[in-house]
């Protein structure tokens, strides 16, 4: 007797899916869909706006990752209008991104996906979260609200709103950063890296060695890389040229303004949310486990594989250990986790060197702007990938056409399959348990989607 | 006994669901009087069953309920009626959710128009048939949650800020109701006012406010409608600084957009916003368009498609 088992919602990712695995007569798996739930269309209602207005809607998107959608965006409205930013007002739109990387990275890893670890993956639902965690260690989740919740007042306090930002204005950013201000946020920085490093520690010590079985296999796929890159190859989350790298490691690499030439997007009838691939691999689109065609994945792990190297140095003693041990490209799905905590190591060291430069508090920030007729693709790093917004507008700067790309959707297609690689693998004979379910659902969590 | 709380996400950016988390301490204080027996973000109860082979969407009785975002497609539909059945009272959580926020700007279009759009971008295959396997069909626009189920308390903002998610949840965990300010944006803002101006033109946000030096503080820069800038401060419930009062965009010297919504729950931000224009001989003909005006509160049917494919 056929059966279809739905796990509705997928529960501690941020977003609205769901899964559906087939089963034969057997009760083997025959088929499984990630239904993407809901659409909202910013496409289409950001047209006849403002184009100056659009990072203040278009932030809406996502409120995890809401300071890239804003900052995406208003990249992309300085290329219509031709204009570019002052240094500090780049200087300060970048360390706004970094340090949201970093608030980021702490609130996926402790709040949504370490209970799976901490807590284990077969236990209860009702203790595997983050209630449980703070049941099970007061210290430790008080230690991580604190890091956090400084992270995030930082933002705050600086830039007015940290979920659903408006500081980043069309031509640089809203205000000057102080020197005070400089030297309270270096300060809470130190203290953040070194909470960064205590947590990489404390998952290579008392989290991965545990599950490296669990890590290296479940949900594993092979598919080939996105990721931006600076002049010297290495890893850059705010600017850069994107690389694209294939399983075998060669890549290309273009300017987010060709993005179009590179990347398509794939529709299938059981998701509302589109599927990125690689246009430019012509090899079309397929999610068959053991030939994908166009398929490359985003977000931390892809990062990491395809920089060369980490412009900082803790960040590169840990790339250099991970690659070490995992080699590069590192396919393995559940050492996203891993990767988003170099990245974390990443994002505190470079938000130093951003508030060392003493050109930070220089009150020139907002260059002069004229509405005009123009296109402007606007891309960055979200924490979940490679993020563009790519805009049209008429002679009164008003939005006549929007394309966007959202850093996670790249990961649709690769979800779709290390879910169905995951089902195959543990489901067998028609036995199902919870923990099944649940570890299915983790090759989920480590896209962070 | 502790109280029970479930918590749903609609047509919403979890947004909302971060401004929880954003209590910080405080929301550990919380988690030692209530316990979540719903919350999608951070527990893993599920609507078909934990072995998923349920039929209906179930989910918990609980004391509270508390739901962000609005409705746009069959299944947030079925879960807020899920919800309302479950739950002694039900809190609107988030603009969206008490007036169809930023994702109801949708309704200035018909929903074949925005699917048509989002499956023919240039990078996209345009397929054949949009997407109807296993994915619940949308509604004709964005609804708030009140146009489809009873709600009980409103907690507005986009998001709300912490301090309102800890007073408004801290009130429900004792019964008693949360009380929201029933003031403007800017009864709460510090810049200096000098009456009503000769201004006759509104300049779009293309230029820094006019202050002194950056370390001058807010009640010496002149209030930013007066400068010219469109401030939806006058039409926008109070609110979004918290305890600190302070409205967040105003601190980063960015006018007001009217995410709080209007100052009263059945306000139109739109004709208050051109009436008040109106009365300080501002010329409305000087804002690039008007719809823009509704883009936290275009649910209750006050955002809608214009008849000759014109916006409203
Ligand atoms: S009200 Fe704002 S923060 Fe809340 S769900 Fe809606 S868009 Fe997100
Ligand atoms: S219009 Fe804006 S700047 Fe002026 S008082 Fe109101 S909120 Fe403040
Ligand atoms: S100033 Fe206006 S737009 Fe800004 S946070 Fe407050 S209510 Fe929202």
């Amino acid at each position: 007797m056929s059966q279809t088992i739905t796990i509705a919602p997928i529960t501690r990712i941020e977003g609205h899916a769901s899964i559906a695995i087939q089963l034969d007569d057997a009760g083997n798996v025959q088929d499984s869909k990630v239904h993407i739930m809901s659409l909202r269309g910013f496409e289409k209602f950001v047209e006849g706006k403002p184009a100056e207005e659009l990072p203040r809607i278009v932030n809406r998107i996502c409120g995890i990752c809401p300071w890239q959608h804003h900052l995406a965006s208003n990249k992309a409205v300085d290329r219509c209008f031709g204009v570019t930013p002052p240094p500090a007002g780049r200087k300060l739109r970048e360390l706004m991104q970094t340090i949201s990387h970093a608030e980021d990275k702490l609130l996926h890893f402790f709040f949504l996906a370490a209970a799976d670890f901490v807590i284990g993956p077969d236990s209860d639902y009702a203790v595997r979260n983050v209630i449980g965690i703070a049941r099970a260690n007061p210290e430790l989740a008080r230690k991580v609200v604190q890091m956090r919740y400084m992270a995030k007042m930082m933002l705050e306090k600086f830039a007015g709103k940290a979920i659903h930002p408006i500081a980043g204005v069309v031509g640089g950013f809203s205000k000057p950063l102080l020197e005070a201000e400089r030297k309270e946020f270096l300060a809470k920085m130190h203290q953040l890296l070194d909470f960064a490093l205590f947590t990489i520690d404390f998952a290579k010590t008392e989290i991965f060695p545990k599950y490296l079985d669990t890590i290296t296999s479940l949900g594993a796929i092979k598919t080939g890389f996105i990721g931006t890159v600076d002049d010297d190859g290495a890893l850059d989350l705010y600017d850069g040229k994107i690389r694209l790298m294939k399983p075998d490691m060669s890549f290309i690499e273009f300017d987010s303004q060709d993005y179009a030439d590179y990347i398509g997007e794939h529709v299938e009838p059981y998701s509302y949310g589109k599927l990125p691939y690689a246009r430019c691999w012509n090899e079309g689109f397929s999610l068959d486990l053991a030939e994908p065609r166009g398929i490359y994945r985003s977000n931390c792990l892809a990062r990491v594989n395809v920089a060369d190297k980490m412009a900082t140095p803790r960040a590169q003693a840990e790339l250099e250990e991970f690659r070490e041990k995992f080699g590069r490209p590192a396919q393995a799905t559940l050492l996203y986790h891993w990767a988003r905590l170099i990245e974390e190591v990443y994002a505190c060291e470079h938000a130093i060197e951003l508030l060392e430069d003493p050109e930070i508090t220089d009150t020139n920030i907002r260059a002069k702007v004229e509405p005009k007729a123009g296109r402007g693709v606007g891309c960055l790093e979200a924490p979940r990938g490679t993020l563009i917004h790519d805009y049209a507008t008429d002679e009164n700067g008003l939005i006549t056409r929007a394309n966007m790309i959202v850093g996670t959707t790249h990961n649709l297609g690769p979800i779709n399959m290390s879910v169905n690689q995951a089902a195959r693998s543990l489901i067998k004979n028609g036995e199902i348990s919870e923990g099944t379910l649940n570890r299915i659902e983790m090759a989920v969590r480590a896209y962070d989607p | 006994m502790t109280a029970k709380i479930a918590e749903e996400w609609l047509n919403s950016c979890s947004g909302c669901e971060i401004a929880i988390v954003d209590m910080g301490q405080r929301l550990l204080d919380i988690l030692d009087k209530a316990e979540f027996v719903h919350i999608p973000v951070l527990l893993d109860h599920k609507y078909l069953g934990q072995l998923g082979d349920g039929r209906h969407i179930e989910i918990p009785e609980a004391d509270v309920g508390i739901i962000s975002g609005g409705i746009r497609n069959e299944e947030h539909l079925e879960v807020a009626q899920e919800m309302r059945s479950k739950c002694r009272t039900i809190a609107a959580l988030g603009t969206c959710a008490t007036h169809g926020g930023i994702p109801a700007l949708t309704n200035a279009y018909h929903t074949d128009a925005v699917l048509e759009r989002y499956y023919s971008t240039e990078t996209t295959d345009k397929p054949d048939h949009w997407p109807d396997d296993g994915v619940p069909a949308c509604l004709d626009a964005c609804y708030a949650l009140d146009e489809k189920i009873k709600v009980d308390i409103y907690l507005p903002g986009c998001p709300p800020h912490p301090d309102h998610v800890y007073a408004a949840l801290a009130a429900l965990l004792e019964g008693t109701t949360p009380v929201l300010p029933a003031r403007s944006v800017c009864d709460t803002c510090p810049t200096m006012r000098a009456g009503k101006g000769q201004l006759k033109q509104l300049r779009r946000f293309l230029q820094a406010p006019h202050y002194g030096s950056p370390q001058e503080p807010l009640d010496k820069m002149r209030c930013l409608l007066e400068q010219g800038l469109l401030c939806m401060g006058p039409v926008t419930r109070a609110g979004c600084g918290g305890d600190k009062t302070t409205p967040r965009c105003i601190a980063a010297r960015v006018p007001c957009r009217g995410c709080y919504g209007p100052v009263k729950q059945d306000g139109n931000q739109l004709l208050d916003m051109l009436n008040a224009l109106a009365s300080n001989g501002i010329e409305i003909g000087s804002l690039p368009e008007h719809p823009s005006l509704l883009r936290f509160s275009g649910a209750h049917r006050l955002l809608r498609p214009a008849r000759q494919g014109k916006e409203s």
